[in-house]
C-alpha cells in the first residue's frame, strides 16, 4: 500500500505550550487512522497543521509521495485534502447550500452563480453518502449533528480524497454514530484515506485500521487495531484505567427542585418543538433526557434556562414560579448551565479565561456583584477552576480560543459546579473531554448531587446517560415518550426509543 | 516591559510608515517635504498653537468614546453627528432661555445636551430591538433627519433677532449668559509656562473630556454593566445564556453613547455661547477614524484624538506658508489610520511568535537542567 500522508518532525508551539514536539506520522493510502490522546496533547493542532491552517515551526510533509507546504486551507484543498473541525464553521446566517458552495462557487457564463446545477452535485454527494440535510434551511437552524453532515457534505463536494474529522462523533447519538461509520467504510471503499480523533475507545475500535497515539505534543506510538483493548489504549493515552459512570447509591430526596409543568414551545411557524412537556427534578436527583439531536431537547432546555419563550405551561424552581423571570433572575437564583455547544452559548473567545470563568456568574460573588466586577475574586476563583478541574493553560489570562477543545469543557463545567448551582442544566457536560478528565468530572457532578443538586442531563453518550442518571426519560418529536429506569435499560433499548421504534404507553402519572 | 514595548511598537511602526508615505505624497505633489515638516512642527511647538490643538483634540475625543462604547458591542453608531448636531442645538436654545446662578446654569446645558444626544440615539436603539432595523441604516437617516430637517427648521424659527437684519453677530439662537458658559483652563498651562497669547482660550470641556475618559475606562473594566457590554459584543449568545438581557444592552449602549455624543457640542457652545448659523460639522465622522485608530482604549483615543488634531491646525499653516496645501493634512490622516490598522495586526502576529519561542527556550533550559 501507498503512503497517503507522510509527517516528519512536525513541531509547533504556541505561546507557553508545545503542541506537537517532532512528531512523525504516516498514514497508508485507503486506511482509516484514528488519532488518540488526552485533552490538549496536540492532536488538533496537528490536523490544522496538516489541513494548512497552521503552518509548522519545524518539520517536513509529504502528501501521496510529494513534499509539500501549505500556506492555507486551499493549497491544502487542491493537494486534496479536506477537513471537518471539532468547532464547525459554518456561515450561521446563509442556508446550507449557500455555505456548502461558498469558496467553491460555481458559475454559468458570464460569471453568475450556478444554484441550479450546484444543486444537483450536490443532492447526488449527499445522496452518495446517504448524508440527509435541507439544502434551504439557514444554518442557524440545524441542530449539531446536521450541521456536521453539512460540513463532511462540504469536504467530499471540494473532491477530498483525503478526510480529517475532528472529534466526529462527540456530537452524534449511537445510532448516528453507526452512520457515520458506515458512512466512512463507503468512503474507504471508494478510495479514500480518513484521519479521525476520538475520545470514545471503543469507537476507534470499531472503526480504525490503525491507531496513533498523541501524549504532551509527542506521539507515543502508532499500532494497527489487532488484538488492542480498549483498557491498553487508555493506558497508552493517559496512564490510567478505563472509568465508567457508575452511580453511586442514590440521593434523592423528595424535594422538588423543579418542576416543568405542560410546557409548550412553537416554531415561528408554529409547530410545536416542546410539546406539552412535565417533569420533576428533585434535589440530589440527576434526571437524564435520552434522544436524538433535534427532537426538543435544546428548546426544553432554552425554555428552562430563559432563552426561548414558553408559548404554553408553566416553570417553578424551588416553588417560585420563575416562566417569567429573565434569565439573569434564573441564573442568580441558582441555575448553573453547561450549553451543548461550548463556542455558541459558552464562551468569549477572544476573552482572557478568568473573564470567561465570569461569564454567567460576573453579577455575583466572588466574580462581582450587582454593579461591579471584583477581578481579584473572579481570578481566584479561576484559578480554583483551573487547579480542581485540571484545565491545562499556561496561565489564565491567555484567550479562551488558545484552549484545547476539552480544556475548553473543562472550565465551563468548572465555572459552572464551582459556583454552587441547585439546579444544572447540562447538555453533554463530558463532551470533547477525554476518557481521564472525564471520571473527574463525573465525579465532580456526582459529589455536587450528594450535597443536593438537582441536575438536568442530557447527553448523546448513552454510557453517560445510564452511569450518572437516577431516572431517564425519552425525548421523541417534541414529547417525553418513556420514562426508564437506568438500571434496568440497554443502550440499545434507550436506542430503540430514541428513534421511536419502540414505545411505552405513558399515565400523566407515571412522569 | 517586553509587552509594554510591544504595545509601542505598532503604534511607531505606524507613525513611522506614515512619514515615508507622506514625504513620498509631498514630494509628488512638488512640495518640499522637510520646509513642510519643519513648518508643522515650528508651528506646533508654539503654546498658542496647542491650545488651538487641545481645543480641537477635546471634541474629537468625546465623538471617539461616543462610537467606541458603541464598537465595543459591535453597534454602530454612524449617527454621533446628528447627535451632537442636534443636542448642540437644543441645549443652546434652552441655556439662551433660562437664567440661573453658573454652576447651575451650565449643568442644566450640558445635562439637557445629554439627555437629547441619549434620546436621538436611543430611537436606533428602540428601532433595532423591537423592529430589526439596522443601527447603522437608522443612524444614517437620523443624521439627515437632524441636520437638514430639525436644525434647519428650528435654527430657523430660533434665530436670535426676527428683524430683517440679518447680520452674522445676530445669526444663530439666543446668547447665553455668561453664567452659563464654562469658564476656560488656561491656568492648566499656564502654570507650567507663560501666559496665553493672541486671546487664545483652552477650552473647558477638556477637563469634561479627561472625566469622560476615565468614566470610559471604569466602566468598560470595573463594572458589571461594561463587562455585559463588552461581553455581548464578542459574542451575543454567550452574553445572553450568561443573564445578559440583549435587548436592554442594545438600548442601554445606545442611550450612553449618545450621550456622550451630546457634550461633543458643548464646546463650540463655550466658545461662541450660541448655536452658530454654521455650527462645527463633520466632528462625528471623524469621531470614528479617531476610535479605530486608538483601538477604542481610553488612551489611545487620547493620543489619537490629539494627533488627528494637530494635522488638522497644521493644514492651515501649510496653506499659509504655502509650503503644502492644506489636503496634505487630511491625506495624512487616512494615512495613518491605514498604516495603523497594518501594524497592529503585524505586531500581534510577531508577539505571538515572540512568546512561543521564549516558551521554547524556557523549556529547552529546563530539559537541560533536568538532564544535568
Ligand atoms: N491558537 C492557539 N494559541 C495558543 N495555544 C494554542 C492554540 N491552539 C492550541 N493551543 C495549545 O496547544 C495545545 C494543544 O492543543 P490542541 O487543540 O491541539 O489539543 P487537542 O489534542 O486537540 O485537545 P482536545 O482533545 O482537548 O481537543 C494546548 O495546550 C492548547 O492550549
Ligand atoms: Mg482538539
Amino acid at each position: 500500500m501507498s503512503t497517503a500522508i507522510e509527517l516528519v518532525g512536525i513541531t509547533k508551539r504556541f505561546p507557553g505550550v508545545v503542541a506537537n514536539d517532532a512528531v512523525d506520522l504516516r498514514v497508508t493510502a485507503g486506511e482509516i487512522h484514528a488519532i488518540c490522546g488526552e485533552n490538549g496533547a496536540g492532536k488538533s493542532t496537528l490536523m490544522k497543521i496538516l489541513y494548512g491552517m497552521q503552518a509548522p515551526d519545524e518539520g517536513t510533509m509529504r502528501v501521496n509521495g510529494t513534499e509539500v507546504s501549505f500556506a492555507s486551507p486551499t493549497d491544502a484543498i487542491d493537494a486534496g485534502i479536506g477537513m471537518v473541525h471539532q468547532h464547525f464553521m459554518l456561515a450561521d446566517q446563509l442556508t446550507v447550500l449557500e455555505n456548502l458552495i461558498l469558496g467553491a462557487e460555481p458559475t454559468k457564463a458570464g460569471g453568475r452563480l450556478d444554484f441550479a446545477s450546484a444543486e444537483a452535485d450536490l443532492q447526488r454527494v449527499a445522496a452518495d453518502y446517504g448524508l440527509d440535510v435541507d439544502l434551504h434551511e439557514v444554518v442557524e437552524r440545524l441542530e449539531v449533528g446536521e450541521r456536521q453532515r453539512v460540513e463532511i457534505i462540504k469536504v467530499l463536494y471540494r473532491g477530498a480524497e483525503i478526510l480529517i474529522l475532528d472529534e466526529p462523533t462527540a456530537v452524534l447519538v449511537p445510532q448516528e454514530v453507526e452512520a457515520l461509520f458506515e458512512n466512512m467504510r463507503e468512503l474507504k471503499a471508494s478510495g479514500a484515506t480518513i484521519l479521525f480523533i476520538d475520545h470514545k475507545l471503543d469507537e476507534v475500535l470499531e472503526i480504525a485500521d490503525t491507531i496513533s497515539v498523541l501524549r504532551h505534543g509527542k506521539m507515543v506510538s502508532t499500532l494497527a487495531n489487532e488484538g488492542v483493548t480498549a483498557s491498553e489504549l487508555a493506558e497508552l493515552m493517559v496512564g490510567s484505567e478505563l472509568p465508567t459512570p457508575d452511580t453511586a447509591e442514590s440521593t434523592v430526596t423528595n424535594v422538588v427542585a423543579l418542576e416543568v409543568t405542560n410546557v409548550t414551545v412553537l416554531s415561528e411557524d408554529r409547530r410545536p418543538l416542546v410539546d406539552n412537556v412535565s417533569l420533576q427534578i428533585h434535589q440530589g436527583e440527576i434526571l437524564g433526557i435520552a434522544g436524538v439531536e433535534g427532537n426538543g431537547q435544546s428548546e426544553l432546555v432554552d425554555a428552562i434556562i430563559g432563552t426561548e419563550r414558553v408559548n404554553d405551561g408553566s416553570i417553578s424552581l424551588h416553588g417560585d414560579e420563575i416562566t417569567s423571570w429573565s434569565v439573569r433572575e434564573r441564573r442568580t437564583a441558582g441555575v448553573g448551565y453547561v450549553p451543548e455547544d461550548r463556542h455558541h452559548e459558552g464562551l468569549l473567545l477572544t476573552s482572557p479565561l478568568w473573564e470567561n470563568a465570569a461569564l454567567g456568574h460576573q453579577n455575583t460573588a466572588p466574580y462581582g456583584s450587582k454593579w461591579f466586577i471584583n477581578r481579584d475574586g473572579a481570578r481566584q476563583q479561576t484559578e480554583l477552576i483551573r487547579e480542581q478541574f485540571d484545565v491545562r493553560t499556561p496561565n489564565i489570562d491567555v484567550a479562551a480560543h488558545a484552549l484545547s477543545g476539552g480544556n475548553q469543557q473543562k472550565l465551563i463545567v468548572g465555572r459552572e459546579l464551582t459556583s454552587n448551582p441547585s439546579l444544572l442544566i447540562a447538555a453533554h457536560p463530558t463532551r470533547g473531554i477525554d476518557v481521564g478528565a472525564q471520571a473527574a468530572v463525573w465525579d465532580q457532578i456526582r459529589q455536587a448531587r450528594s450535597n443536593g443538586l438537582a441536575t438536568l442531563l442530557i447527553s448523546a453518550d448513552l454510557d453517560e446517560l445510564i452511569g450518572l442518571s437516577d431516572t431517564i426519560v425519552v425525548m421523541f418529536r417534541g414529547k417525553l415518550v418513556a420514562r426508564l429506569s437506568p438500571s434496568a435499560v440497554t443502550p440499545r433499548d434507550l436506542g430503540g426509543y430514541m428513534t421511536g421504534a419502540q414505545t411505552q404507553t405513558l399515565t400523566e402519572a407515571a412522569l | 516591559m517586553r509587552r509594554l514595548l510591544f504595545s509601542l511598537a505598532a503604534p511607531v511602526a505606524a507613525f513611522a510608515l506614515t512619514v515615508v508615505i507622506s514625504t513620498i505624497a509631498l514630494w509628488a505633489f512638488g512640495s518640499n517635504p522637510l520646509e513642510a515638516y519643519g513648518d508643522m512642527v515650528s508651528h506646533a511647538s508654539k503654546l498658542e498653537t496647542q491650545v488651538d490643538i487641545l481645543n480641537r483634540a477635546t471634541p474629537f475625543y468625546l465623538s471617539a468614546v461616543a462610537a467606541a462604547i458603541g464598537f465595543r458591542m459591535n453597534l454602530f453608531n454612524i449617527g454621533v453627528e446628528g447627535q451632537y448636531l442636534f443636542a448642540f442645538l437644543i441645549a443652546a436654545q434652552i441655556g439662551g432661555l433660562i437664567s440661573l446662578p453658573q454652576v447651575l446654569h451650565i449643568l442644566v446645558i450640558m445635562i439637557v445636551a445629554m439627555v437629547v444626544g441619549a434620546l436621538y440615539a436611543g430611537i436606533a436603539g428602540v428601532l433595532k430591538t423591537t423592529r430589526g432595523v439596522n443601527e447603522v441604516v437608522s443612524t444614517i437617516m437620523l443624521n439627515s433627519i437632524a441636520v437638514s430637517g430639525l436644525m434647519a427648521w428650528l435654527q430657523r424659527r430660533w434665530q436670535a433677532d426676527q428683524g430683517d437684519n440679518f447680520t452674522s453677530t445676530t445669526l444663530g439662537t439666543n446668547p447665553i449668559d455668561d453664567s452659563g458658559l464654562l469658564p476656560n483652563v488656561n491656568g492648566l498651562l499656564e502654570v507650567f509656562t507663560r501666559d496665553i497669547g493672541l486671546g487664545k482660550e483652552l477650552t473647558g470641556m477638556l477637563l469634561v473630556a479627561v472625566l469622560v475618559g476615565i468614566g470610559y475606562h471604569v466602566l468598560l473594566n470595573r463594572t458589571r454593566f461594561g463587562f455585559d457590554l463588552r461581553a455581548s459584543g464578542i459574542n451575543p449568545f454567550a452574553a445572553r445564556a450568561g443573564g445578559v438581557p440583549p435587548k436592554r444592552m442594545v438600548v442601554a449602549a445606545m442611550l450612553l453613547s449618545g450621550g456622550v455624543a451630546g457634550l461633543i457640542g458643548m464646546v463650540q457652545l463655550a466658545d461662541v455661547g450660541k448655536f452658530p448659523p454654521d455650527p462645527i460639522q463633520g466632528l462625528g465622522f471623524a469621531g470614528i477614524a479617531v476610535a479605530l485608530l486608538g483601538r477604542n482604549h481610553p488612551a489611545g483615543m487620547a493620543f489619537s484624538a490629539v494627533l488627528f488634531a494637530f494635522l488638522d491646525v497644521s493644514s492651515g499653516v501649510l496653506d499659509s506658508t504655502g509650503a503644502a496645501s492644506r489636503e496634505i493634512a487630511t491625506i495624512m490622516q487616512g494615512i495613518v489610520l491605514l498604516t495603523a490598522v497594518v501594524a497592529y495586526g503585524v505586531m500581534s502576529r510577531v508577539r505571538e511568535r515572540d512568546e512561543a519561542r521564549a516558551t521554547a527556550e524556557a523549556l529547552l533550559a529546563e530539559d537541560t537542567l533536568v538532564a544535568a
